[in-house]
């Protein structure tokens, strides 16, 4: 019997697979168990109503999506009195996601949705639609140390920090966030980009750029995930183009604890339970008593010399 | 384990039980065989595929998230929302009618007998029925007659007759006339003729209304006939519905990609099309 279960810092899961934040709602459980999921992830929460961004607010690309829906809320309070208490139906741990333009809401809002029933609080510091040139805290050291080292403060919640592909060294942002105090990193959101529709001549979706996701990115993601492993202490979930069991395993050799799925949702609902039942058998078959095992465990050579390595056996 | 309890896989239509799927989960990714796969005129298919016994359950006005084959050396990324068409549960079949228009329905188009369509569903909320209403109007535009199709059905059920103006360019594009023709009148309005124009299609819901012919209005395909039934429902008191349609991603409500605009009390509102609807009330829905 393979133990499926993953410690995120304090935090234990009884299996390595959550939805992404903005890819799941209790509205899943039209299709599948939610009991099986490693954690709910609430969709992000601002404190106040936001209608979120012009429609047409998602786009077919190859590889996958680009979306711009602005982080649309009801807002804390309705978050805390129906949304929490609807997620506690169900049995995972509840990972709320909050979103602010200042430190000093982020810190309020933290502050305020720790006082509910969620097990984790991720900070999503790395929206890339929120604001309309796609800026963000996640993408500057110093704000992200700020920002977390304030929630930090306010909260004794487990708190994940949720990084972006956009800022230019991923890694020292992830060290920014370890410094101040953040138990993981997920890494990451999407990446920043734009379409244009050639019939119109005008940008694919209302709110011009959107966010990039689906299997198109996910090398350039589990690349992070292994640069960031390499350079913090504190667990890493990754996040970015997962749509098979192979891509957890992979982001899983890469170092991250657990990972998170978004895009599959959209494309095989049932999916991500697949995934589940696949990764049991694998590890399984594979001799692995513990999926935790697959953490980190990429053989990691030094590149060989070109001629020998021409020269080797193929296969 | 001697079995999964949970299902973590399609189900596969023709291939046996689901791995004891929960009851209380409605809907499921289902691999359906398809029947028949015709071209109705130049523009439309009609698509008839093997049901799971969830997707059976399916009520008019639900729709399917259909996974579509790819019409080109690309991929197709996103799902395809599609109402249904008709229901028949005698024969375990669900029957879509759309127009071939984009990638989409132009790699849907693609699929031939015996291959395998992946549906999400049935999803969102259907059309409503009141058993004491007598009468109803059904008026449809374009791909819009599809999605009131299976209304017909639902009203014969509930022995209430239906009067369904259909309007298209031109007579080719009338295709729903034999479905809605079992169950009451159907009136052609025409681009070709020019009987399409709001005024005269206006004339018609007047007259029923006038004969006690319209106890409720339903509509999809236009924003013209949308504003022109609600201006009429609203003055003669007549209760409506309306199916939408948006770009969608999810279809099951997470993503908020959907969203159109409705109005309450003079308040503007954004709701999801996939769960909250696709049918609306009609006094609420600002344009379609």
């Amino acid at each position: 019997m393979v133990d499926m279960s993953v410690k995120i810092g304090s935090v234990t899961l009884q299996n390595p697979i959550m939805p992404a934040s903005g890819c799941f709602s209790t509205d899943l459980a039209q299709v599948i168990d939610l009991n099986r999921l490693g954690a709910l992830v609430a969709k992000t929460v601002s404190r106040e109503f936001r209608a979120g961004n012009p429609p047409p607010r998602v786009s077919e690309v190859e590889g996958g999506m680009i979306n711009s829906i602005g982080l649309p809320t009801k807002g804390i309070e309705y978050f805390l009195s129906h949304q929490v208490p609807d997620y506690k139906r169900f049995s995972p741990p509840l990972v709320g996601s909050i979103s602010a333009t200042t430190i000093e809401d982020f810190e309020a809002m933290a502050r305020d949705v720790s006082t509910s029933a969620i097990d984790v609080l991720e900070v999503n510091i790395s929206c890339p639609t929120r604001d309309p040139k796609g800026g963000n805290f996640a993408l500057h050291e110093e704000h992200t140390f700020n920002v977390m080292r304030r929630i930090r403060q306010t909260t004794d919640k487990p708190i994940w920090c949720k990084l972006s592909p956009n800022a230019g060294d991923v890694v020292a942002i992830a060290k920014s966030a370890e410094l101040a105090g953040a138990d993981a990193l997920v890494v990451s959101n999407t990446i920043l980009g734009l379409k244009i529709d050639i019939n119109t001549f005008r940008p694919a979706i209302g709110n011009k750029f959107g966010g990039l996701s689906g299997p198109g990115i996910k090398p350039i993601i589990v690349r992070m995930v292994y640069q960031c492993a390499k350079a913090v202490k504190i667990p890493i979930i990754g996040c970015g183009g997962i749509v098979k069991l192979e891509d957890v395993i992979e982001y899983m050799l890469a170092g991250a604890s657990a990972v998170m799925i978004g895009y599959l949702i959209f494309r095989n609902p049932s999916g991500i339970i697949a995934i589940i039942d696949g990764l049991q058998e694998w590890c399984a078959k594979r001799g692995f008593a513990r999926v935790a095992d697959l953490t980190g465990a990429m053989i990691d050579e030094a590149p060989r010399e070109t001629y020998a390595a021409a020269a080797a056996p193929i296969g | 384990m001697a079995h999964r309890p949970f299902a973590s896989a399609p189900y596969v239509v023709g291939k046996g039980a689901p791995a004891l799927a929960p009851t209380h989960i409605p809907a499921e990714e289902s691999l359906c065989p398809v029947v028949s796969h015709d071209w109705i005129n130049s523009e439309y298919k009609h698509l008839v595929v093997d049901a799971s016994p969830k997707a059976l359950a399916v009520k008019p006005g639900q729709f399917f998230n259909l996974l579509c084959p790819s019409p080109d050396a690309a991929e197709l990324w996103l799902r395809r929302p599609q109402s249904v068409y008709r229901i028949d549960r005698e024969n375990r079949r669900i029957e879509f009618l759309y127009k071939c228009v984009g990638r989409g329905t132009f790699g849907l188009a693609t699929l031939e007998p015996g291959d395998e369509l992946n549906m999400v569903g049935p999803l969102g909320v259907g059309f409503a029925i009141d058993r004491r209403w007598k009468h109803i109007v059904v008026l449809g535009r374009g791909v819009g007659l599809a999605t009131l199709a299976p209304i017909s059905q639902l009203a014969g059920e509930c022995g209430i007759g239906v009067t369904a103006i259909l309007s298209a360019r031109s007579a080719e594009f009338v295709m729903a006339d034999d479905l809605f023709g079992k169950v009451g009148d159907v009136i052609a309005v025409l681009d070709s003729d020019a009987t399409s124009a709001v005024e005269h299609v206006e004339a018609i819901l007047k007259r029923l209304i006038a004969q006690r012919q319209a106890d409720a209005f339903y509509t999809c395909g236009s924003n013209r006939l949308l504003q022109l039934m609600k201006r009429l429902g609203k003055a003669h008191g007549i209760p409506g519905q309306v199916a939408m349609e948006q770009v969608m991603a999810c279809g099951l409500g997470p993503c908020y990609v959907c969203v159109r605009t409705f109005e309450v009390d003079g308040k503007k509102e954004l709701r999801r099309v996939c769960i909250d609807g696709p049918v609306f009330d009609l006094q609420e829905a600002v344009g379609w």
